[in-house]
């Protein structure tokens, strides 16, 4: 009996060989394809793009293609497509991310002046959930920096959000005040109240909405409506502060991607399409804020007036604040040196 | 060099041939790939590297990693050796099922086993209601580590030593009671020596095991520099830079300290076999 | 030495010498308070999370598409990696028990070192392998082949996390065995392949199958490692524990631990073919003996 189950086993290896082979060569895709390589917290927004370009492009040119997800946190979805994950686009949270997707010559260096509004068709800006009431009484920035408030926030060295909310609070300091060194002592105080740095951002909301913990929670302003949505508008509100920084999640085509799945039209005319009206809508829809004036003004009641500063100018550029900030050895983690 | 060559003449056949794939599939699947991270250190340089993995932070992680790991491993070498006992030994409803779940932390992902631990523990769940009532904290520092890692580590354990307990001869147990012995003195003399190799692997695969965990502690930890952030943590952060060497510095030195443990627990028991022949 | 006997202690020989009826009650006790805490707490929120929303939504999370997708890819996966890995497991513990030679304790330490390996340098040494920067990924890239990203590069990653169960389970059963029963075999004619087949692989069906087991049940659940190299392509390189992670982090609790409790019954399903077949084992053995 032992006899025949070695000869099942080999049988059931050589099969399980010979049918995996193939399976692993590529099949020349055909360019009714298109695989976008997104963040965390445009699972939904990109759901209904998709189906949206989809009815789009069928009644415009009669075919019918197929947009593939990939979302995860900014950063490892970065390197996945340096690493060969063949994104035909990338949506991702920050210019940084896909410098780096750059530099290992996937696309162009300009690639953010070839979309209009620096390649970022939508945009949005860093607010604060807190429980419903406000208890703490939670209203700027600088309430943030006052003992007895605890903090969520993500870890930046590990998620695009939390570098914009830290980047939010430096700036409204700088700006403020005018001097990086307050800023710098500034972002320390928000930090001794944060009790918890998880790896993501989804991963603080949790912390926050599901666990229970701290008082106020550092998010996309996207994300803090989702929030309300998902969790009970009757747990938690959103306070807007008076100031915050403009956050551009950008886009951009994957030159060497699309030239290998011969898939370059379709992938520029979705990206395109983001800038059309009708995603307009479906942006503000989700909370985004739009950059096509019509749609600013049609949802101009979910977005609340900030004044909003962007990273350019308080930081000079992604590539700079990346490495002062949040680099090893960088101004974050000073913070943490005892 | 005379590795891998046999030492004196054997008359069973099929060295040349399973030694062979042994190397070679050892080769494809662990070897080659782990080089990589050798090949991927090597270009920084002596200097960047030490700069790299003592950092303070690093060098915090790797306490913290370390020391949570063995109070995992010995918390799970107790409640191993215990489950493994009463799992042999007695006979009771529901003993199957109970053997059953031992392999659900194995099958269990480890991101649903951090996600589970941390929402127990939270001040809203089923134990962190009760247990903040009396100013215990669990998740958000080290000891939520431990938790998640003893479950982590909890079947390594029970798996070395069952197997090892059934064989136990029970004859030798009947003699030492005949003989006067009290159960007490019997498994103390008798049957922990004899279990001991057993411990002793399943708690260092746990511990070894633990050092690397990454999925269940990040939801549990809290993940604060210096305080309760984990040694795969800081490799994460580093790929999060695109520090590719960085991050393979860090690797390669959990990997050193893993395999030397790993080797000197092979070679202990090595060693103790040939004092028994 | 105690030395191992190599027939099943089954349970002929099981209770002789049995501890006092207070200290069996105090030690099953204790062990029931270890799992509560660790094992029956977990799995209860699994299951009440899962079916929070009732039957009909667990039904529909768990028949959905993209979940049926996943649970493809984790079979697929586990039916390539279970078989490759014992195949090895055999080989190796064939080679390692029944010869001696020099840099034995170095090799068995290296056949451990995957346990001791984190999963996120599990998954980061394949792309740093085959990662299309390296060379070697480059070359496979501009002919074609895919490994990393899509499902040969989570066979891989599966392969090196799962690598020694069953080995590891093998070479202290052969050891405790010896090799006079080959030897004897040997003498009396046998062939290389006969001695195998008739002799060794009974011997060590029971540990195989165990290993088997293990790997297979890791596989299943395997995160880090398989969370690196998949890309997380919606209905194509998900598996079943990257599919909870995700539903997860959409604020879907109940599909997500709906998907989890799958995780469960697979898990549950292993064990349970563990425990027929140990039955089976045990009543042919003391057929034999009689």
């Amino acid at each position: 009996m032992n006899f025949e189950w070695t000869k099942k086993i080999t049988l059931a290896v050589t099969l399980v060989l010979a049918s995996g082979v193939p399976g692993s060569i590529a099949e020349a895709a055909g360019a009714s394809t298109l695989l976008n390589v997104s963040y965390d917290p445009t699972r939904e927004l990109y759901q209904s793009e998709n189906a949206a370009f989809i009815q789009y492009w069928q009644k415009k040119t009669g075919q019918t293609v197929k947009i593939d997800q990939s979302h995860g946190g900014s950063g490892k979805q970065a390197r996945a497509v340096i690493d060969g994950l063949e994104a035909d686009v990338v949506t991702l949270a920050l210019a940084y991310d896909i410098d780096a997707i750059a530099d290992s010559k996937l696309l162009a260096p300009n690639w953010q002046s070839r979309l209009p509004n620096n390649s970022t068709p939508y945009t949005s800006t860093i607010v604060f959930v807190v429980r419903k009431g406000n208890p703490k009484q939670i209203r700027s920035w600088d309430d943030l920096a006052k003992t007895g408030v605890s903090v969520i926030t993500p870890n930046p060295k590990t998620s695009g959000g939390a570098r914009w909310n830290y980047l939010a609070a430096w700036g409204y300091k700088q700006k403020q005040t005018g001097s990086a060194q307050k800023a710098k002592e500034f972002v320390k105080s928000i930090y001794r109240n944060v009790p918890v740095l998880d790896t993501g951002a989804r991963g603080s909301t949790l912390t926050f909405a599901q666990r229970g913990l701290g008082d106020v929670l550092l998010a996309w302003e996207n994300e803090a409506h989702l929030i309300l949505k998902e969790f009970g508008s009757d747990k938690y509100e959103i306070v807007s502060p008076a100031v915050s920084i403009l956050a551009e999640p950008p886009v951009a085509v994957v030159d060497k991607n699309v030239a290998k799945h011969g898939s370059r039209k379709l992938a520029e005319a979705y990206l395109n399409f983001l800038y059309t009206p009708q995603a307009q809508d479906i942006i503000a829809q989700n909370s985004y804020r739009p950059r096509n004036a019509a749609a600013l003004k049609k949802y101009a009641a979910n977005f609340p007036k900030i004044k909003l500063f962007t990273l350019n100018e308080v930081f000079g550029n992604w590539r700079t604040a990346q490495k002062t900030h949040f680099n090893d050895g960088g101004v974050f983690d000073q913070i943490y040196v005892p | 060099m005379g590795l891998f060559q046999t030492k004196r003449r054997n008359i069973l056949p099929g060295f040349g041939l399973s030694m062979g794939y042994t190397v070679f599939y050892l080769s494809a699947i662990v070897i080659v790939p782990l080089s990589m991270i050798f090949f991927n250190t090597v270009p920084m340089g002596w200097e960047p590297f030490v700069h790299a993995v003592t950092a303070p932070r690093v060098l915090a992680s790797y306490r913290l990693s370390f020391s949570t790991a063995f109070f995992a491993a010995v918390f799970d070498a107790a409640a191993g050796l215990l489950t493994a006992w009463v799992l042999v030994r007695y006979r009771f409803p529901g003993k199957q099922f109970l053997d059953a779940l031992v392999d659900l932390p194995f099958a269990l992902p480890t991101a649903v086993a951090g996600i589970c631990f941390a929402t127990l523990y939270s001040p809203m769940g089923w134990l962190g209601e009760t247990l903040i009532k009396w100013n215990i904290e669990i998740i958000n520092s080290a000891t939520g580590i431990v938790v998640a890692l003893v479950f982590i580590g909890f079947p390594f354990v029970v798996r070395t030593i069952q197997p090892v307990l059934e064989e136990v001869e029970q004859e030798i147990e009947e003699a030492a009671h005949c003989l006067g012995a009290t159960r007490w003195q019997t498994f103390r003399k008798i049957l922990l020596p004899h279990l001991f190799p057993a411990l002793l692997t399943g708690s260092t695969l746990a511990f070894a095991r633990g050092i690397g965990e990454y999925g269940s502690v990040i939801f549990i930890a809290g993940n604060l520099p210096m305080k309760t952030e984990i040694a795969p943590l800081m490799i994460m952060s580093k790929l999060d830079q695109f520090d590719y060497a960085g991050a393979s510095a860090v690797a390669l030195v959990l990997l050193l300290i893993s395999f030397s443990m790993l080797l000197v627990l092979n070679a202990v028991q090595e060693w103790q076999q040939k004092e028994y022949r | 030495m105690l030395k191992p006997t190599t027939t099943e202690s089954g349970p002929i020989v099981k209770k002789r010498v049995s501890d006092p009826l207070p200290i069996r009650i105090l030690l099953i006790g204790a062990m029931l308070l270890f799992f509560t805490a660790f094992i029956f707490l977990p799995l209860g929120l699994v299951f009440a999370q899962a079916f929070q929303k009732g039957w009909t939504l667990y039904l529909e999370s768990i028949t959905e598409p993209y979940a049926l997708e996943a649970v493809k890819l984790t079979l697929i996966t586990v039916a390539i990696v279970v078989p490759l890995n014992a195949f090895f497991g055999v080989t190796a513990a064939w080679a390692i028990t029944k010869f001696n030679f020099s840099g034995k304790a170095a090799l068995k330490t290296i056949l451990d070192l995957p346990f001791a390996v984190s999963p996120v340098i599990a998954g980061l040494i394949f792309v740093l392998l085959v990662g299309s920067r390296t060379p070697f990924g480059s070359w496979l890239g501009e002919h074609g082949i895919k490994i990393i990203f899509s499902t040969p590069g989570i066979v891989i990653a599966t392969l090196f996390v799962t690598f020694p169960f069953v080995v590891r389970e093998l070479i202290p059963l052969m050891e405790a065995q010896g090799r006079d029963e080959e030897e004897a075999a040997l003498t009396l004619g046998a062939k290389g392949w006969q001695i195998f087949g008739k002799i060794t692989l009974p011997n060590i069906s029971w540990g195989l199958l165990y290993g088997m087991i293990l790997c297979g049940a890791r596989s299943i659940g395997e995160f880090g490692a398989v969370s690196v190299v998949s890309g997380h392509i919606r209905g194509q390189t998900n598996t079943i524990p990257l599919h909870v992670e995700i539903l997860y982090s959409e604020y879907n609790f109940t599909a997500s631990f709906a998907v989890a409790s799958i995780l469960v019954f697979l898990a549950l399903l292993t064990v349970g073919i563990k425990v027929t077949m140990e039955k089976q084992f045990k009543k042919n053995s003391i057929h034999h003996q009689d």
